[in-house]
């Protein structure tokens, strides 16, 4: 993400905003008419893979699907970057999602077409972070937004990338997580460098009232060695009903899913829930990046 | 006669020597070089020599001069090395090392997740930066990954 000037990024946004009709199968388009999009993907995945087949598929465009990595050549021993090379032989763009970090940035060495990076390793999930943005952009606003991380911030890729898109719109962000989970010093150090205003606590109580967007991560139970430990974390970090009646009501509650029970069911049918929007706004945002990418639209 | 003491390493007639190397790191500016058991030409080299700032190490490659690109590699671990060339016995060119903006296949990426770890046919690439301490630091161009200590530990 730290490729993209603020520039870029909105005119990521702008282009997604201009093919949300077809996104939402209200308006047809033939811009991907021709084209054949690979998916790689050599870890499990459901929404970021179904949503560029979607996007694909409503530009007018096909997808080539390398299947299960257990059924193809990479079970054979072939290298990452053969497979790039051969798939680029066969697809105009390539979708790879893989588990190594910088896997994107070595393919886009050996391909001959475009590469997007659908996720890889644990630090990058650049099409999230745009998706993230296009959700606030839509649902609130960009510039100067005051917003609350939750959850896993130690580990959770989505909310470093987003800290770091935020930063170039001047966001005031609060860290909201257990002790053990809290936000690489780094990045708080790097924020602050930026002038972005930062505040750290362990509880939503007194934040609440003050965040125009609230963004939520899963905390997972493989982070705590003591049980006890995650069951208390878990219950303290949890979004209720109860929770939101100190809210603004113009609050919005994004999280890029899957959850557990970090948000209870309660809040879905609330005007603050937007995260089953924000997976629709999956779609847009990667049609403008294929669309992009391959230069259909400049 | 010649003071005994000024002797511990012989004058070269050509070839290429590093001074003022950080005392302890010859064995890695030769390493950095490629300068390993199967080199055939003559390398000397002395460590923790007294000099007049403290202690250093001192590193002879005859008959190689070496490129430029090359010796400021050694800038990663050493950066106030001095690199003399000489030709029949005399220095005919004398510079400091320059810290690289980039280096290619010269150090290991301490994130065991990174790309460049792998079995895939490429070499690690970094981006060089130096901080107004003086402190370097190197950073992944696979994986963003930032090496501010050990870089010696990590030479390939």
């Amino acid at each position: 993400m730290k490729d993209f000037s603020r520039e870029e990024i909105d005119h990521v946004l702008d282009t997604a905003e201009k093919l949300e009709s077809v996104a939402r199968g209200e308006e047809k388009s033939r811009l991907l008419d021709g084209k054949i999009v690979a998916l790689l993907f050599f870890e499990p995945s459901t929404r970021t893979r179904l949503s560029f087949e979607a996007a694909t598929q409503r530009l007018g465009g096909r997808i080539l699907n390398l299947g299960s990595v257990e059924a193809s050549s990479v079970m054979k021993g072939e290298n990452l970057a053969d497979t790039i090379r051969v798939i680029s032989n066969y697809a105009d763009l390539i979708v790879l999602r893989h588990p190594l970090d910088g896997s994107a940035q070595m393919a886009s060495e050996f391909s001959t077409v475009p590469i997007i990076n659908g996720g890889d390793g644990s630090v990058h999930h650049p099409t999230q972070t745009f998706l993230d943005l296009y959700t606030i952009r839509r649902e609130s606003h960009l510039e100067g937004l005051k917003i609350a991380m939750a959850g896993d911030l130690k580990y959770g890729r989505t909310v470093h990338s987003l800290c770091h898109a935020l930063s170039l719109y001047g966001a005031e962000m609060t860290f909201v997580s257990p002790p053990e989970l809290r936000m690489p010093q780094e990045i708080v150090r790097d924020l602050e460098k930026k002038k972005i205003r930062v505040k750290e606590t362990d509880s939503f109580e007194d934040i609440i009232g003050d965040v125009e967007v609230l963004y939520m991560t899963r905390v997972q139970r493989e982070r705590f060695p003591d049980p006890e430990e995650y069951e208390k974390v878990k219950n303290r970090l949890k979004i209720t009903g109860d929770l939101l009646k100190g809210a603004d009501p113009s609050l919005k509650i994004l999280h890029p899913l899957p959850r557990v029970n970090e948000i209870a069911p309660e809040v879905d049918s609330t005007p603050h829930a937007c995260y089953f929007q924000q997976a629709f706004y999956g779609v847009p945002t990667r049609m403008a990046l294929l669309a992009l990418a391959m230069g259909v639209i400049e | 006669m010649k003071d005994k003491r000024d002797l511990k390493i012989q004058a070269i007639e050509e070839g290429t020597v590093i001074d003022h190397i950080k005392a302890g790191q010859a064995l890695n500016v030769l390493r950095i070089l490629g300068i390993s058991s199967g080199c055939k030409g003559t390398v000397s080299f002395v460590m923790n020599a007294p000099g007049s700032g403290g202690r250093k190490d001192v590193v002879k490659i005859e008959g190689r001069e070496l490129n430029v690109a090359e010796l400021n590699r050694i800038a990663l671990i050493s950066p106030k090395a001095t690199i003399n060339i000489i030709r029949d016995f005399e220095v005919v060119q004398k510079n400091m090392v320059v810290l690289p903006s980039y280096v290619e296949g010269v150090v290991r990426c301490t994130n065991s997740n990174c790309i460049s770890n792998s079995s895939e046919p490429i070499k690690s690439k970094f981006s060089v930066l130096q901080s107004e301490d003086g402190v370097v630091t190197l950073r992944c161009l696979y994986c963003e990954h930032v090496i501010s200590e050990n870089i010696a530990e990590n030479l390939l």
